[in-house]
């Protein structure tokens, strides 16, 4: 990877962890190492020599052996951050992910997913630090033995040590996995909210993504600032009207274990495939929103670059929703266009004085696809102006809601014919370990996963999650709701003869942890760790 | 049509009740609901009433009053708290009103803790002697009513089920089947609309245009050039005081928005309840009213079909004035999350929200009053949850469906209804089921 010479001046590359701008893919294997401090005095010091890789120290290569270091608001009040300066942080974070009711239930932390089901992130098993270990698989053993027994000799104790398992891009339902990220003004700063933001996106604002940058709304995310006679000061960056700045360079990291029911999955699809006629690829497609091997459904490409859409990704990044406005090619609900709806600030992109005026004002003019093409399995109504749907303008600005993500799967591959065979008696735990990086975690991470993956009326749509991550508990669930209103549908607009209903999905994915962590720049590390 | 109507009741809660009637009004809700009504409760049973859509009460206990600190001309009046039953309902606000409080025990045990309340008062009387007008009011689709509402998504589900055991595949074949197999029972045909209602309507559409058009006929230049005298002194005056607002922190307070949250996501639809004082001075407040003025009309007469701008998750919204125009809260019940409601706004329609609260204490910086404000992001969304406050008690007819759910579900009615679809039709009418 070629990243040094493509930064803009005013970006500290040896300030920030080099995860924010890699996912370390040439290291075949990762160990998530859960801690928690019990001797705060020799915890710091062992912290303080972790050392952290920074950008500069990329390109990763074969055989390097990366740590990564982030904490949780718990993990920096055990370190001794006093409480008036945690509470300048992200109320999302300072609360943590299991924090209260209302979010589990916002979030779809509830049923098989609550928090008090989970293997870690609660009560003695809230983390204090999370440090990512990166390395080959030939390593690795032994460099986290070797971290693991360090930490326990510094005051710290295990939680759990989670590994991965290296399934080549393609997670264990057996889809590829990881197209869709978005890009970062890393070379020059974008100008966010002009015209061309009418139009879908895939490059968005530093501020995004890292503390101290300017967001998406051209600001400066809140972030604990430090007077200049505040303890250590001195140590972090220097930032607005004198302050000293904790957050810069830091982000926030979000980390949840999710368990996939791989055979679950495959039998459930097979068994719905079967009844409407189709093969259970096809099915498992639609509910994914991309083929197997990652390419877009069919006739989703736009004629046009999107800004932000690597090279490496064109022909399965470069797509919109924008000409399937129905869900004909690409269900409503499938899973990626709930993850990112691809909807730039006005509905069907970039219009003129007039057009844009009458969108401000609600009225809408549907821009159609061409009619003659070749999947529309019924021709449309030529388009009518202007039409007003505000169903069409359910999901916009995507740019707002974008998350970084470096998750790694884990547990053992299946494929998707050995997953219909009976199970072995001690089936071991698959899935995926989903970490996003994001600066606003109400804005960012909980806005997709609420909203978009766990909101049961997403695009309009009635008694739906996300057909892969649903937790297909009823919402509303309050007496009042009689009968409690079911999610666990997905339907598939234009499937022959009209729209396939699927109804009674099971859960296919199960949270089994999680907690919100904060990614310090290494100034700030050195601040954390010598108070 | 039945157009919708709505009426607010607003009292002064007498000193020393205020916990009384919060155990009183917790009494009316859920248990492990926060805020959401128990629909069949005792002292307002408000499914009882089958024209009520939405209906709350609130204590109007205003969270910002320090704020009034950054304005030293302002007297720091201690302001009562105000206990606010507001409600939304098809027909006649008037009618429901009356007949509510024949049966008013439950209303009397609540309004007993309230200023100058007599138990031997004329309880109608006394309620429309407190009933207040909002400066504004949407309402999502007007001529929508509960009764419709049931009945199509009683059809929507019935739909829904006979669907997938349908045995045909052409079109016209499982048109004719499902039509021969599900029985919603009487779908209540439109009523006529009122003509009275009709009068009005049209008078409030023409006024504003048949005075600006007379003006510009009978005295054109003087009209021309008292607009844009008028116009040049608005902005000058405008930026002065968009320059000079005093700036009023908007403190993040985690236990209050802990509280707000608690009554949040109990069903697809929440509640929103704010208040605040407005700026002082004839400036701030001559533009809110002419601003709420112009959200009204518009809000009335053509944001009248599912969605006022971009917005199309809000069912029912109310600005109204307190304290001789010095306070003013605004009320809205909303699908799906407080986050996603308030990025939605911000994206889709800041300048509204720039419009209708910038002259609020504490608002963030406008700039010629549409620009920045909500924009900045967050700033506005402390700005809001400072100002939030708890809903006591919620009822929503129809828990459960979205404003989106409502639209759709009377597009398969009407599909449902007709005699004779072409194959495409039938198809795209299907599609929505």
């Amino acid at each position: 990877m070629t990243v040094k010479e493509t930064i803009r001046r005013e970006i500290h590359a040896d300030d920030i962890q080099a995860i924010a701008r890699t996912g370390f893919g040439s290291l075949n294997a990762a160990r998530y190492m859960l801690l928690r401090i019990t001797e705060a005095d020799t915890a710091r010091g062992w912290l303080r020599s972790v050392a952290p890789a920074s950008m500069t120290q990329l390109p990763a290569e074969h055989g390097q052996e990366i740590r990564q270091i982030a904490f949780t608001a718990a993990g920096l009040r055990a370190l001794g951050v006093k409480c008036d300066i945690l509470k300048r942080f992200a109320p999302e974070f300072v609360e943590g992910m299991a924090g209260n009711e209302n979010r589990s239930l916002r979030l779809g932390d509830t049923g098989a997913n609550a928090p008090a089901n989970w293997n870690w992130g609660v009560g003695d098993k809230e983390p204090h630090v999370l440090l990512m270990l990166f390395s080959d698989a030939t390593k690795i053993e032994v460099f986290a033995d070797w971290m693991m027994s360090d930490a326990l000799a510094a005051g710290l104790s295990k939680i759990e040590v989670l590994s991965d398992t290296d399934m080549d891009n393609v997670e264990p339902f057996g889809f590829r996995d990881g197209i869709s990220q978005p890009s970062f003004d890393w070379d020059r700063p974008r100008t966010p909210g002009t015209k061309a933001d009418q139009d879908y996106t895939n490059l968005i604002a530093l501020g995004e993504l890292l503390l101290g940058y300017r967001n998406e709304y051209g600001l400066l995310t809140e972030r604990p600032l430090l007077d200049a006679s505040e303890k250590n000061a001195g140590m972090l960056p220097s930032g607005p009207r004198d302050r000293h700045d904790l957050g810069r360079n830091g982000s926030y990291l979000v980390y949840r274990q999710l368990a996939q029911d791989v055979r679950g999955f495959w039998r459930w699809v097979a068994d719905e495939a079967a009844r409407c006629g189709i093969t259970k690829e096809e099915l498992a497609q639609s509910m994914v929103g991309r083929e197997l091997d990652g390419s877009p459904l069919a006739d989703l490409t736009v004629g046009r670059s999107i800004p932000g859409v690597s090279a490496r990704h064109e022909g399965s990044n470069d797509f919109l929703f924008d000409t399937d406005p129905d869900g004909l090619s690409c269900p409503l609900g499938a899973h990626i266009r709930r993850a990112n709806p691809r909807t730039g600030d006005v509905p069907g992109g970039r219009k003129g004085p007039l057009d844009s005026l009458l969108t401000m004002l609600g009225l809408t003019a549907r821009r159609d696809r061409d009619p003659t093409s070749s999947t529309l399995p019924w021709p449309r109504n030529t388009t009518v102006w202007p039409i007003f749907r505000s169903e069409d303008d359910s999901i916009a600005s995507a740019r707002f809601h974008r998350i970084l993500r470096r998750g790694r799967e884990y547990g053992e591959k299946l494929g998707r014919d050995a997953a219909l065979a009976p199970a072995a008696a001690e089936e071991k735990e698959r899935g995926i370990h989903f970490l996003c990086l994001n600066a606003n975690i109400a804005r960012q991470f909980e806005f997709v996963q609420g909203a978009w993956i766990a909101g049961a009326k997403f695009a309009a749509l009635t008694g739906e999650q996300d057909p892969l991550l649903g937790n297909r508990e009823p919402f509303p669930n309050t007496p009042i709701a009689n009968p409690p209103q079911p999610t666990d549908g997905f339907s598939r607009p234009g499937a022959p003869p009209y729209c396939q209903h699927a109804r009674g999905l099971p859960q296919f994915v199960r949270v089994r942890g999680g907690a919100y962590f904060f990614l310090p720049g290494l100034a700030a590390l050195k601040w954390i760790t010598s108070n | 049509m039945i157009p919708q109507d709505s009426f607010v009741i607003v009292a002064k809660i007498e000193p020393g009740c205020l916990n009384g009637l919060r155990s009183l009004l917790t009494t009316m809700t859920l248990t492990g609901s926060t805020g959401i009504a128990d629909p069949a409760n005792a002292l307002v049973p408000f499914r009882n009433y089958e024209a009520i859509h939405f209906a709350r009460f609130v204590v109007l206990a205003d969270n910002t009053l320090d704020d009034l600190r950054a304005y030293p001309k302002l007297s720091r009046s201690e302001y009562q708290p105000y206990l606010c039953f507001m409600v939304d309902c098809d027909g006649d606000a008037g009618e429901l009103l009356a007949s509510m409080a024949q049966k008013a025990n439950g209303l009397r045990q609540i309004f007993s803790h309230c200023e100058g309340f007599d138990d031997n008062a004329d309880m109608l009387a006394w309620l429309k002697a407190h009933r207040v007008k909002p400066m504004a009011s949407y309402v999502n689709w007007v001529g929508r009513s509960v009764v419709q509402v049931r009945e199509e998504a009683h059809l929507h589900s019935l739909l829904r089920s006979a669907l997938p055991n349908i045995g045909q595949h052409a079109p016209q074949g499982i048109f004719a089947q499902l039509k021969s197999v599900v029985k919603p029972g009487p779908l209540t045909p439109e009523p006529p609309t009122p003509l009275a209602w009709r009068i009005g309507n049209w008078f409030d559409l023409l006024l504003p245009l048949v005075l600006a058009a007379a003006c510009l006929f009978l005295i054109p230049v003087i009209t021309v050039a008292l607009l844009c005298i008028g116009m040049v002194l608005f902005a000058v005056a405008l930026r002065r005081h968009e320059q000079t607002d005093p700036f009023v922190c908007q403190p993040y307070d985690a236990e209050w928005v802990k509280l707000l949250r608690k009554g949040e996501d109990h069903d697809v639809t929440n509640q929103y309840t704010a208040m605040g004082s407005i700026k002082p001075g004839r400036f701030r407040l001559w533009t809110e009213i002419v601003i709420l003025y112009g959200i009204n009309w518009v809000a009335r007469h053509i944001c009248t079909r599912g969605a006022i701008g971009r917005i199309g998750t809000i069912h029912f919204a109310h600005w109204v004035f307190l304290d001789q125009r010095q306070r003013g809260f605004f009320c809205s019940n909303y699908d799906g999350g407080h986050e996603a409601y308030m990025d939605d706004f911000i994206n889709k329609a800041g300048f509204g929200l720039n419009l209708s609260f910038s002259s609020f204490i504490g608002y963030p910086t406008t700039d010629w009053l549409v620009a920045r404000g909500a924009w900045l992001e967050q700033d506005f969304k402390r700005f809001q949850r400072h100002h939030q406050i708890p809903t006591d008690v919620w009822y929503k007819a129809y828990p459960g469906l979205t404003a989106r759910d409502l639209a759709r579900n009377s597009r398969v009615r009407n599909g449902f209804e007709k005699m004779i679809m072409s194959d495409d039709e039938i198809r795209r009418w299907l599609a929505e089921i």
